[in-house]
């Protein structure tokens, strides 16, 4: 029998066996219509909640309030036949309120806050030089799950599934930490995209007065993997050791991840192929082809017992890490494979440019029905973006407690009412705490600086 | 008091040879220096960026500037050495000051050669120069110090570097540091990145760097609001003409080979599109779509080219329509290609892209634009150059280009093996690439297609 046969003979067997089928969220059409959302915007998507946010304190009494602040962050609409509304501002809640309710968008986005009002720009642009400029952005993180549809055997392009879902929970493992211990950013939002992916709003004063520039730094230094199609090997570390948020990472959640979630629920090495792609990661041919005879030889030891997967992982990592192989680049490549199978892949441009546009938390995605629901990172493991409320689920709930008093808060009797809760409690109210504070130590240090320049 | 240094001692102790061109000098200067000066600082910057985009190492890089800096802004007066370092500063600011891109270019230009003159500087020099920009920043106490010793010393094992207990450490907000962060070679703790003494160039450079990006902002206020009116006869002329002159062609306006029919698209594109066109040209045929990067840098190349806008929304549509349907590809794409001809949004006629930008681009996945000789793997590259009928000799010499990082050096011997002949200026563009390709096929005899 020649190597490959029994490789696949191997393969056969494991696939007969079969697993349970797995929930996926498919995209399609899941009740999602027009009037259904008109409701929702009625009565369930927190408008004042999303207006107290993007204010960040201004909409108060205190005389350091920038009055102005809202009314110049540019909302887009997406409405029903795909017509793109850009350069929408409001003045107050109520405006944005009665616009949405009246427009029913399909998608809003939210852009940056500009120099001057967004809907105006061109009043101001015969004034010449760039007057009209992003000012602040929230700095943003847009991961999406179609970008790894080379490690993911479950599904493929905007399906997801429990199987696969994990990737995004590492990435918000791995961001989330290290937004917060490395750059020191606490107003962190996490999203479910109604879809396939998650978004990170870090709303932090500092974050949002970042220049592109530092925030091409930033997302750079979350960069590890290098895709391109014509790149066969995506991930390079270099270095005798790794940097201490690469080493940590590592540690604390991609090997984690890896051996103990996807390495068996993705059947990472048990076709021919898999395997292939996985030898390919190490640039040394002959160990390449000593692992792989060594789980050729695997059929005659009868391991059945064991996960194949497992016991395959485990003979790659014994023969690069022994002693041995005393050349770095080898002992390296468990690493290697590991990040390329597990780091977060982000879509770099949208964290880089304050002006890129991202979805608004709490819309309903037109194609899953999925409402984009904050995710809470220190429970992300048990986010099941298959259970998450959709449109035509609120809208029943909606109908079967229609009989009682109609209370201010009708999202209360939904099931939409545990996101709302979270949204407040866990991100909007700490985050004004904190913009009033802000607000006022600026105040007093304004107030003593013009003090100070009043007593020459 | 001005101490004048002689050039023969260029790196001494004492007051740095380096200016901060804080403000603009009170001298008289003559007309002709006035332009000359200028010319002889461009060509300075103009080296700098080609080293750039060839992707020169910092070693190369800094080398290289010490070069052309000795060998440009000489005089053979020692005392004026430093007056026309700073009145060419001053010069190219008005010349450079007056569009965004301009701005954007001197900026980038000034701030590298900034970069390397300060390493060149004495540590001494060094230190003074920090002073004189005012840095807030206090060395790192001992106790501070032993909390994050262990930390502090990974980052410097993991950059190749060998870890000194005697370094002095700074902790500075990380914003102040966005190239240390990018490379990942600071510790971050908490929004703090602990920069190291020799790494202490990316603070002063970040500095120098946000000065004269704001000075440059009101240069080009008080440019359009009086001087340019001012030295309507005198400067204004000189001012325009610099800038002109020394940034080579945009290749935004096909002129040479004005039109190019949609017909003869596919015999251009194996005759004379550069690899990484030829590349995203094949990919848009076989798969019947492009994502952003992809269809960006061809379709500005194609417009370039002088492939007219109703012949690209055509070509597009033929493709994509194969994949996602007609109804899709005039909702979801149509206006992008319009976008990219001026005739949707803020209406810029975009310019196609240098290979500079096309190098220094980050394809993701999915992705088939950016420089094939920096992007591709080995054996993808040595494939697609084989398919282009590269080979022999001619393939190793490109590779040996590639692994030297020298990808528009890569690219040059690539047309040259192809067309068998010599391309002596280079290639920094993937439409001088072209026109010099159909230079070269249509002065030959050729039968007609």
């Amino acid at each position: 029998m020649t190597k490959e046969e029994a490789l696949v003979e191997r393969d056969g067997m494991q696939i007969d066996g079969g697993g349970p089928e797995s929930r996926q969220v498919r995209a399609g059409p899941a009740g999602f219509n027009a009037d259904y959302l008109k409701i929702y915007y009625g009565k369930l998507f927190p408008c004042a909640d999303i207006y107290k946010w993007l204010s960040y304190g201004n909409d108060g009494k205190h005389p350091a309030c920038d009055h102005s602040y809202f009314g110049r962050r540019e909302f887009s609409f997406t409405l029903e036949n795909d017509i793109y509304v850009r350069f929408q501002s409001f003045n107050n809640a109520n405006e944005m309120e009665n616009a949405i309710k009246e427009k029913c968008p399909f998608k809003i986005d939210f852009g940056p806050v500009y120099s001057v009002d967004p809907a105006k720009r061109h009043a101001y642009a015969q004034a010449g030089n760039n007057v009209f400029t992003p000012v602040e952005r929230e700095l943003i993180f847009d991961i999406d799950m179609s970008d790894y549809d080379d490690v993911r055997y479950c599904c493929s392009g905007a399906d997801v599934c429990l199987d696969c879902w994990p990737l995004m929970t590492i990435a918000i493992k791995v961001l989330d930490s290290a937004l917060r211990d490395d750059f020191g950013f606490n107003h962190i939002l996490w999203v479910y995209s109604g879809r396939r992916g998650v978004h990170c709003w870090v709303c932090d004063a500092r974050a949002r007065r970042l220049s592109n520039e530092q925030r091409a730094s930033i997302a750079d230094y979350f960069r590890v993997y290098k895709g391109g199609e014509n790149n066969s090997k995506k991930v390079t570390l270099t270095g005798p050791v790794l940097h201490p948020f690469l080493a940590r990472t590592y540690t604390d959640v991609l090997r984690g991840f890896f051996e103990e979630k996807l390495l068996c629920s993705q059947k990472l090495l048990e076709s021919e192929e898999r395997c292939q792609k996985i030898l390919e990661l190490i640039p040394d041919e002959s160990i390449a082809a000593e692992i792989l005879d060594r789980w050729q030889g695997n059929r005659r030891s009868s391991i059945s017992k064991e996960d194949v997967n497992k016991a395959r992982w485990e003979q790659l990592k014994h023969i690069l890490q022994t002693g041995k192989q005393k050349a770095q680049g080898l002992r390296r490549c468990v690493e290697e494979i590991i990040f390329s199978y597990t780091y977060p892949r982000l879509d770099m441009e949208v964290s880089k440019h304050m002006n890129h546009l991202l979805k608004a938390p709490f819309c309903v995605h037109p194609k899953t029905g999925r409402v984009c629901v904050p995710i809470d990172p220190d429970n992300c493991d048990d986010f099941d973006p298959t259970t998450v409320p959709t449109l035509s689920e609120l809208f029943e709930e909606l109908n079967m407690s229609g009989m009682r008093a109609e209370s201010e808060n009708e999202w209360e009797r939904t099931s939409l009412g545990k996101s709302i809760r979270f949204f407040r409690s866990s991100f909007l109210h700490p985050l004004l705490k904190s913009c009033k504070e802000e607000m006022e130590s600026s105040y007093s240090a304004k107030l003593q600086q013009s003090r100070n320049s009043l007593s020459w | 008091m001005e101490i004048v240094r002689s050039q023969r001692k260029p790196v001494a102790d004492g007051p740095p040879n380096l200016s901060l061109y804080r403000s603009a000098p009170p001298l008289e200067v003559r007309l002709e220096d006035f332009e000359l000066y200028a010319i002889d600082r461009l060509r300075v910057l103009k080296g700098i960026s080609d080293g750039l985009s060839r992707g020169k190492k910092p070693e190369e890089m800094e080398k290289m500037v010490s070069e052309l800096w000795r060998a440009n802004m000489r005089h053979q007066d020692a005392s004026e050495v430093m007056n026309k370092d700073i009145i060419s500063h001053f010069v190219l600011r008005l010349v450079y000051c007056r569009t965004e891109d301009l701005r954007k270019w001197f900026l980038s230009m000034e701030t590298t050669l900034f970069r390397y003159r300060f390493r060149l500087e004495s540590p001494e020099s060094q230190r003074m120069l920090m002073a004189e920009f005012q840095l807030p920043y206090k060395a790192l106490s001992n106790a501070e110090f032993e909390s994050v010793k262990d930390k502090l010393g990974q980052v410097a094992r993991s950059i190749g570097q060998p870890s000194n207990a005697e370094t002095i450490f700074f902790k500075v907000p990380f914003e102040e540091v966005p190239e240390l962060v990018a490379s990942r070679r600071v510790f971050l703790l908490k929004g703090y990145a602990y920069v190291a003494m020799n790494q202490v160039v990316s603070l002063v450079v970040t500095q120098f760097r946000s000065n004269l990006s704001k000075a440059l902002v009101l240069t080009n206020r008080k440019w359009t609001s009086t001087i340019r009116e001012q030295e309507k006869e005198r400067l204004t002329p000189i001012v325009e003409a610099l800038s002109n002159s020394y940034l080579g062609p945009d290749y935004s306006q096909p002129k040479e080979f004005a039109e190019i029919c949609l017909k003869d698209i596919d015999q251009l594109a194996s005759n004379s599109f550069p690899l990484c066109m030829r590349h995203l040209f094949g990919k848009l045929r076989e798969d019947h779509h492009l994502k952003h990067g992809g269809r960006m840098q061809l379709g500005l190349f194609l417009k370039g080219v002088g492939l007219k806008l109703d012949d690209a929304l055509a070509l597009w549509k033929m493709e994509f329509s194969q994949k996602i349907g007609t109804e899709r590809f005039d909702k979801e794409y149509a206006y992008n290609i319009r976008h990219n001809y001026g005739k949707e949004g803020k209406r810029t006629d975009y310019i196609p892209y240098s290979c500079q930008k096309i190098i220094s681009s980050t394809p993701g996945v999915g992705d088939h634009h950016g420089c094939p000789y920096r992007h591709f793997s080995e054996e993808n590259l040595r494939a697609a150059l084989g398919k282009m009928g590269v080979g022999g000799h001619a393939l190793d010499d490109v590779m040996d280009k590639v692994r030297n990082r020298h990808y528009q050096l890569a690219c040059t011997l690539t047309f040259e093996a192809i067309h068998a002949a010599s391309c002596d200026t280079g290639i920094n563009h993937p439409n001088q690439y072209f026109s010099q390709s159909q230079k070269i096929l249509k002065s030959r005899f050729q039968p007609t297609t």
